[in-house]
């Protein structure tokens, strides 16, 4: 239990998303409902655990003059197989998604963890850190994605991107409730914003608990 | 006419920081001086419009004909880093004091999504030669712009009491939230 508590802890202070502010271009953008907020965040998942393994791999034979074209031509060719995947497979999802899934290529997360991490470490170590640091992601995506979609629409659903088939939808807030600006660029910024600031008061909590224990 | 509604929709009201959410890691990053911002915004500038006559002449010239389409992410990925990477010899060579000022911000052009997703709109929506170039001026214009107010608002808020949750960047989202339902408020303009 404690390490499970401890795992949420370090999720919630070194999130990347609302700790160190990266790849939020598609956390804004894709966040207005639940099932986007999940596609998105398991093909960063798929390919950051992919990518990290690759680069890896290969951090012994890259000069270090070029690694940065070397690491983008990776994940980018790996950004157009999901892409293809995806537009194949679960067109519901690429219709949602749209341009924000080769853009994917420059989320600065993928990019940030194969320059700190996987250049730097074993193939394995690599691999966990690309899977841990997807889910963070998809977490707080899941995050953002629930505020708005309850408050901008009340109801909460889910359907299976193959299929297109419901798999539950809930209502919570009754229509003439709902606050419609939250599924726009206003409620974006101002979902992030509070999410942020609430984090940020639960770090600086707990940076005062460690200064009085002092 | 046409031309002028495309480069008016794309500066003001499909703006690529406030509606579309693009280009956000320089808009917290570089917006605290407004002179390195104007700076940001010009080398944006210039990199977006010059990749992107570079990647629409390599999909119509080399990708089409040779039927490689689906390797656009990976050919234009690869223009604009090198591009990038020729924008900062040339600041570095130049204008030392912004090459400084720009910092870490300047090679990340690269990953800035705004330059991408220029790029590939100009396909994706299939647009004549004319049309790119004005799409590829307006769009990165509009990134300055917002970023320019941006910054002016950010000294402001530098001297401004802010609760301790909201100091940085928490309240810069929260500025880009209203400066968004400005910006909105020009939607059915045109």
């Amino acid at each position: 239990m404690k390490s499970v508590l401890n795992y949420g802890m370090s999720l919630l202070k070194e999130n990347p998303v609302f700790g160190l502010y990266l790849g939020i271009c598609s956390t804004l953008a894709i966040t207005i409902n639940l099932n986007n907020a999940l596609g998105m965040g398991i093909s960063v998942i798929i390919i950051l655990t992919i990518s990290n393994v690759v680069i890896s791999a290969i951090r012994k034979i890259t000069p270090d003059e070029i690694r940065i074209p070397v690491y983008i031509v990776v994940i980018a060719t790996l950004v157009k197989a999901i892409e293809l995947l995806i537009r194949a497979y679960a067109p519901a999802i690429d219709q949602a998604l749209g341009i924000f899934i080769p853009l994917i290529v420059v989320n600065c997360i993928i990019l940030g963890r194969a320059e700190a991490f996987a250049s730097k470490n074993g193939v394995v170590a690599s691999a966990l850190d690309g899977l841990n640091m997807g889910v963070a992601y998809t977490l707080s995506l899941v995050a953002m994605s629930l505020v708005r979609q309850i408050l901008a629409t009340g109801i909460v659903d889910l359907s299976n991107p193959f299929t297109n088939a419901e798999i539950f939808s809930i209502t919570l807030i009754p229509s003439q409730y709902t606050i419609p600006i939250f599924s726009g660029a206003i409620g974006a910024f101002l979902t992030f914003a509070l999410l942020a600031a609430g984090i940020s008061a639960i770090k600086n909590a707990e940076e005062k608990k460690l200064k009085g224990a002092k | 006419m046409e031309l002028f509604s495309l480069f008016f929709g794309a500066v003001v009201i499909n703006n690529v920081v406030l509606t579309k959410f693009l280009g956000m890691c320089p808009l917290l990053g570089v917006s605290r001086k407004t002179s390195s911002a104007i700076g940001m915004g010009a080398a944006v500038v210039f990199v977006i419009f010059g990749s992107s006559v570079f990647t629409y002449a390599l999909y119509y010239q080399v990708l089409v004909p040779l039927n490689l389409q689906y390797m656009d992410l990976i050919t234009f990925i690869l223009v604009i880093a090198a591009f990038v990477q020729f924008v900062e010899l040339v600041l570095k060579k130049y204008s030392p004091v912004l090459y400084k000022a720009l910092g870490i911000y300047l090679p990340l052009i690269t990953t800035n999504c705004v330059v991408l997703y220029v790029t590939l709109f100009n396909i994706t929506e299939g647009f004549t030669f004319v049309e790119m170039i004005v799409y590829s001026l307006a769009a990165p214009i509009g990134f300055m712009l917002v970023l320019y107010i941006f910054s002016t608002i950010r000294e402001r808020l530098d001297l401004a009491d802010v609760p301790a949750a909201f100091k940085g960047n928490p309240i810069a989202l929260i500025v880009a939230a209203l400066m968004a339902a400005v910006f909105t408020s020009f939607v059915g303009l045109i």
